[in-house]
C-alpha cells in the first residue's frame, strides 16, 4: 500500500535564539501514506514542517526529495519540488476569485476566460469541488480550506503538508477532510497531518511520528498503536490525563450573574445581526459552554455579553467586575512587546492597587505579577520578560491568571485552551473550574467540542445567530445536531 | 533589563557616526578638507560658551519641544508630521497677540502670548485630529498638507493684516518688549530653554511613572488589546495624545517669536518641523534621549554656518549627514526588530 519516500528530513536541527527548536528531528513521507505529525505546543512540529516548505533554514540536517538531497532556500523552491503546505491560518486573499487565489498561489499565466474552466476542471480531478467565481472572502471556512488545498494541488503538490486541518471545521466537516487526505494519498501522493488531536492521528493515519522538546520520540505505523501510548510519548514520563466529568448544577438559588433577554447583536462587519433573540442566564458558580459552528454567532454573543460588542437591541445585565478572555492571545489578550508586568497593569487597569491618582507605582506591579506567575506556575524569565518570549501555554495562563485579579464575578472566554498543550489546557481548565467553584459565573465557547463537554456544566448550542440549550448529558451526536441545525446541506 | 537600554544608545550614537563619516567621504570626494570642514563646524557649534548658548542652545529649544510632541503622538501610535505647520499656527498666534500686549506687564505678556500659541497648534492640529476620529483619515496626510496650509497662512499675514506699518516688508512689527522672553546675560540664549526641558521632563514623568503615559504606550503598540483587554478608547486617546503633539509645536513657535525673532517672518523655520523628526528618530522615543540629540542637531545646524563661513562649504552638506544618520537608525531598527520576529517566531 506504501510506496517510496518522498520527502524525508533527516537529524533537523535548528535553534531560534536561545531555543533550541530541533535536536535531530526528522520525518518520511511516502506515497500513498497519510502520516500523522503529533506533539505538544512547542515541541517542534510547526518548525519541522516550516523546514520542509522552505520557510525556515535548518541549522544542520538533509532534506531529501526523491531520495536525492536538495536545499529549499524559500517556499517557491518547496512548492517547486512538489511540497504543498496548508497552513493553519489561511492564506487567500479575501478581494480575489476562487479561480484567481490559485492562479496567483500556483503562478498559472492564463486568460481570464480560459482560468474559470481550468479551475473547474482541477477541481472536478480532485473531486474538491469549488465555485471558481465565488469571492474568497465570501467562503465558508470548510470551503476556505479546500481551496487551500486545492492552491496547493494546483501548483503540482506530491506532498501534501495539513498543519492542525481540522481545528476550525465542525466534526463531520473534519471527517470530510481526512477521507479527502486519504483519497489523495490513495492517488499517489503522501500526506503529512499536523494534529495534537490524537483520536485524529489514530483515525486518519496509517503512521505516526511523535516530538517531543525537538526529537522524535515514537515513529511507527498507527496498527496496534493506542491512545495512551501516543499521550504517553507526548507527555513523557506524566500520567495520563483525565478530566474530571463536570460538576452538577450550581443550585438553582445561586444568585444570577449575567442575565441576557433578546439580545441582537450586529456582525463586527456590521453587516447584518450575528446574534438574533438570544436569552440566557447564568448564576454563580455555573459554567456555560457554547459550541457552535464558526461564524454562528457565539463569538459576538461573548463579546456583547462581554461589553466589548454593542448590544444592538434587547436587554443585557452582567454583574461588575468581568473578566474577559480573548481567543487572540497576541493581538487582543497581550501586548507582546511589552513586559508581562506592563502586560498586567493593562488588563487590570485604574482599579489596580498599584495606581494612586494616576500615579503608577511599578515596583509594586512588579512585586504582584511576580507572586501570580508563580501562584499559576507561568514559566518565563520574571516579570520583565516581554510576553512575547513566553509560550502559548505561558500566555495563556497569564491571561487567566490576570483575568482572576480582578476577583471577577464573571468570566468570558472565547477558545480558552486554543493551540495549547495537554498540560496547559488542564492547568486553564482547573483554574476556570476552581473559579466556578468559589462563586464566578463562567461562560465561555469552544470550536473543540470535547473541551464544551468536558466544562460544561451546561451547554448551550449557537446556530446562525440563536442558541439553543442541549439536553442534560447530551451526545455529541445530539449537540452535533444541533449544531448543524438550519444549516442547508 | 540593563541592555535593552544601553544597545539603543549605541545603536544611536554609531547612526550619528556613520552620518558624520558619510559627511567626511562626501568633504573629501568634493576636494574640501574633511578636518577644516568639520572643526570649523565644531567650533561653531561647541566653540565658545556664546557659540554654544546662542547657536547650538538656541536651534535646538524648537527641536526639542517640536520632537517631543511627534515622541508622544508616535508613543500613542499617531503620527503627526505636521510639526513645521503647528509651529507656524503657533508663531502667527503669538505673534498677533504679542502685538496688542504692549500695556501689559511682562511677565503677564509673554506667558499670554505662549499660551496662545500652544492654543494655536493644538487648534491647527485638532483639524487632523477630527477627520482621523470623525471619517478615519490618515494623519500623516492631514498634517501634513497642512503644513502648506500654515506657510501660506503665515504670507497672508505677513502681507495682510500683520504687515508692519510702513507696509513695506513682508513682515509684522517688532513684539513690545513686554512680550520678549527675557535671555541669558551675554547670550542670545532665551528661557525657552527651561521650557523646553521642563516639557522633556514632563513627558519622561509622564511616561515613566502615570496611567495615563501607561495607557498612550498600550494605545500605540497594541491598539487592539489596548481596546479588548484594558477597555481604553484607542481613538480618543491617539487624538488626545496629536493634540498634546500639536501644542508642543504650537509652543515651539510661540518660543521662537518671543524669544529669537521677535517678529513674525516667512521663513522663520529653516525646515524645524522636519529636523525634529530626526531629533526623535535617533533619540528613540526617550524623552531624555531628545535633549541630547536636539542639542547635537542644533549643533550641526549651527556648525553648518560656521562651516560655510570657514571651510567654504555650502551648509546644506549638513543634511545630508542628518539624512545619513537617520536613515542608519531606520536600518538599524529594521534589522533588530527582524531579529527579534526570528526569535520569537
Amino acid at each position: 500500500m506504501t510506496g517510496a519516500p518522498i520527502l524525508q528530513l533527516r537529524d533537523i536541527h535548528k535553534r531560534f535564539g536561545t531555543v533550541q527548536a530541533l535536536t535531530g528531528a526528522g520525518l518520511i513521507a511516502r506515497a500513498g501514506e497519510v502520516h500523522a505529525l503529533l506533539g505538544e505546543n512547542g515541541a517542534g512540529k510547526s518548525t519541522l514542517m516550516h523546514v520542509a516548505s522552505g520557510m525556515v533554514a535548518p541549522d544542520a540536517g538533509e532534506i531529501l526529495i526523491d531520495g536525492a538531497p536538495r536545499r529549499l532556500r524559500s517556499p517557491r523552491d518547496a512548492r517547486a519540488a512538489g511540497i504543498g503546505m496548508v497552513h493553519q491560518h489561511f492564506t487567500s486573499i479575501p478581494a480575489l476569485t476562487v479561480a484567481e487565489n490559485i492562479a496567483l498561489f500556483a503562478g498559472w499565466a492564463v486568460r481570464p476566460r480560459e482560468l474559470a474552466v481550468r479551475v473547474t476542471a482541477l477541481a472536478e480531478r480532485l473531486n474538491l469541488p469549488l465555485d471558481p467565481v465565488a469571492r474568497a472572502g465570501t467562503l465558508p471556512v470548510a470551503l476556505l480550506q479546500r481551496l487551500e488545498i486545492v492552491k496547493a494541488l494546483a501548483a503540482d503538490a506530491r506532498v501534501l503538508l495539513l498543519d492542525e486541518p481540522t481545528g476550525v471545521l465542525a466534526p463531520a466537516e473534519a471527517d470530510e477532510l481526512l477521507a479527502r487526505a486519504r483519497a489523495f494519498a490513495q492517488s499517489g501522493g503522501a500526506v503529512v497531518l499536523i494534529t495534537h488531536k490524537l483520536d485524529e492521528a489514530l483515525r486518519g493515519a496509517d503512521r505516526v511520528t511523535v516530538l517531543r522538546r525537538g526529537r522524535v520520540v515514537l515513529e511507527q505505523a498507527v496498527v496496534g498503536l493506542g491512545s495512551r501510548e501516543l499521550t504517553q510519548a507526548m507527555l513523557g514520563d506524566a500520567t495520563l490525563v483525565d478530566e474530571p466529568a463536570p460538576a452538577a448544577h450550581a443550585s438553582d438559588d445561586a444568585p444570577r450573574r449575567v442575565h441576557v433577554a433578546g439580545l441582537e447583536v450586529a456582525r463586527e462587519s456590521g453587516l447584518g445581526m450575528a446574534v438574533r433573540q438570544v436569552s440566557l442566564g447564568i448564576r454563580a458558580g455555573e459554567i456555560v459552554a457554547v459550541a457552535g459552528i464558526e461564524g454562528s454567532g457565539q463569538r459576538e454573543l461573548l463579546r456583547a455579553i462581554a461589553g466589548v460588542l454593542p448590544v444592538f437591541r434587547g436587554t443585557r445585565e452582567v454583574t461588575q467586575p468581568l473578566a474577559f478572555v480573548p481567543e487572540d492571545r497576541t493581538t487582543e489578550g497581550l501586548i507582546p512587546e511589552l513586559s508581562v508586568t506592563e502586560n498586567v497593569v493593562l488588563g487590570l487597569g485604574r482599579p489596580a492597587s498599584w495606581v494612586k491618582r494616576g500615579r503608577l507605582d511599578w515596583k509594586a506591579a512588579r512585586q504582584r505579577t511576580a507572586e501570580m506567575l508563580s501562584e499559576f506556575e507561568v514559566r518565563s524569565a520574571g516579570p520583565e520578560a516581554p510576553a512575547a518570549s513566553l509560550s502559548g501555554g505561558n500566555q495563556q495562563k497569564l491571561i487567566i491568571a490576570r483575568a482572576l485579579e480582578r476577583a471577577p464575578a464573571v468570566i468570558v472566554a472565547e477558545n480558552p485552551t486554543r493551540g495549547l498543550d495537554v498540560q496547559a489546557t488542564r492547568a486553564v481548565h482547573d483554574r476556570l473550574r476552581d473559579a466556578a467553584g468559589r462563586g464566578v459565573a463562567v461562560l465561555l465557547y469552544s470550536s473543540d467540542l470535547d473541551e464544551v463537554m468536558m466544562l460544561g456544566q451546561r451547554i448551550a448550542v449557537m446556530a446562525r445567530g440563536t442558541l439553543s440549550e442541549a439536553p442534560a448529558h447530551a451526545s455529541r451526536a445530539e449537540i452535533g445536531a444541533l449544531m448543524l441545525a438550519g444549516r442547508a446541506g | 533589563m540593563k541592555r535593552p537600554r544601553v544597545v539603543p544608545l549605541l545603536l544611536s550614537l554609531a547612526s550619528l557616526g556613520a552620518g558624520l563619516a558619510v559627511l567626511a567621504v562626501f568633504f573629501s570626494v568634493l576636494g574640501y578638507d574633511p578636518v577644516l570642514a568639520l572643526g570649523a563646524m565644531v567650533r561653531g557649534a561647541f566653540g565658545s560658551w556664546y557659540a554654544f548658548a546662542s547657536g547650538t542652545l538656541v536651534r535646538a529649544i524648537p527641536l526639542m519641544l517640536i520632537a517631543l510632541g511627534f515622541t508622544v503622538g508616535l508613543r500613542a501610535g499617531v503620527l503627526n508630521i505636521g510639526g513645521e505647520g503647528q509651529f507656524y499656527a503657533g508663531a502667527v498666534a503669538a505673534a498677533w497677540i504679542g502685538l496688542k500686549l504692549g500695556a501689559w506687564p511682562g511677565f503677564a505678556a509673554t506667558t499670554a502670548v505662549l499660551a496662545v500659541a500652544v492654543v494655536a497648534g493644538a487648534c491647527w492640529v485638532a483639524v487632523p485630529a477630527w477627520l482621523r476620529l470623525r471619517f478615519g483619515v490618515l494623519e500623516v496626510i492631514s498634517t501634513l498638507l497642512l503644513n502648506f496650509v500654515a506657510e501660506a497662512l503665515v504670507s497672508y499675514m505677513v502681507q495682510g493684516p500683520l504687515q508692519e506699518s510702513q507696509h513695506i516688508y513682508p513682515q509684522s512689527d517688532q513684539l513690545p518688549l513686554a512680550a520678549r522672553m527675557p535671555v541669558f546675560p551675554g547670550t542670545r540664549l532665551h528661557l525657552g530653554i527651561l521650557l523646553a526641558l521642563s516639557c522633556s521632563m514632563i513627558a519622561w514623568y509622564v511616561f515613566r511613572r502615570t496611567m495615563t503615559g501607561f495607557e498612550l504606550r498600550a494605545v500605540g503598540r497594541g491598539p487592539r488589546a489596548a481596546r479588548v483587554t484594558g477597555g481604553l478608547r484607542v481613538q480618543r486617546l491617539g487624538a488626545m495624545a496629536l493634540l498634546v503633539s500639536g501644542a508642543l509645536a504650537g509652543l515651539a513657535g510661540g518660543t521662537e517669536v518671543s524669544g529669537v525673532s521677535y517678529a513674525l517672518y516667512p521663513n522663520l523655520s529653516p525646515g524645524y518641523g522636519f529636523t525634529a523628526i530626526a531629533v526623535a528618530l535617533l533619540a528613540r522615543q526617550s524623552p531624555m534621549g531628545i535633549v541630547l540629540s536636539a542639542i547635537l542637531f542644533g549643533a550641526l545646524e549651527a556648525g553648518a554656518g560656521a562651516m560655510q563661513r570657514d571651510a567654504g562649504v555650502p551648509a546644506v552638506a549638513v543634511y545630508v549627514a542628518e539624512a545619513v544618520t537617520i536613515i542608519a537608525v531606520l536600518l538599524a531598527d529594521a534589522l533588530s526588530s527582524r531579529r527579534r520576529d526570528m526569535v520569537t517566531a
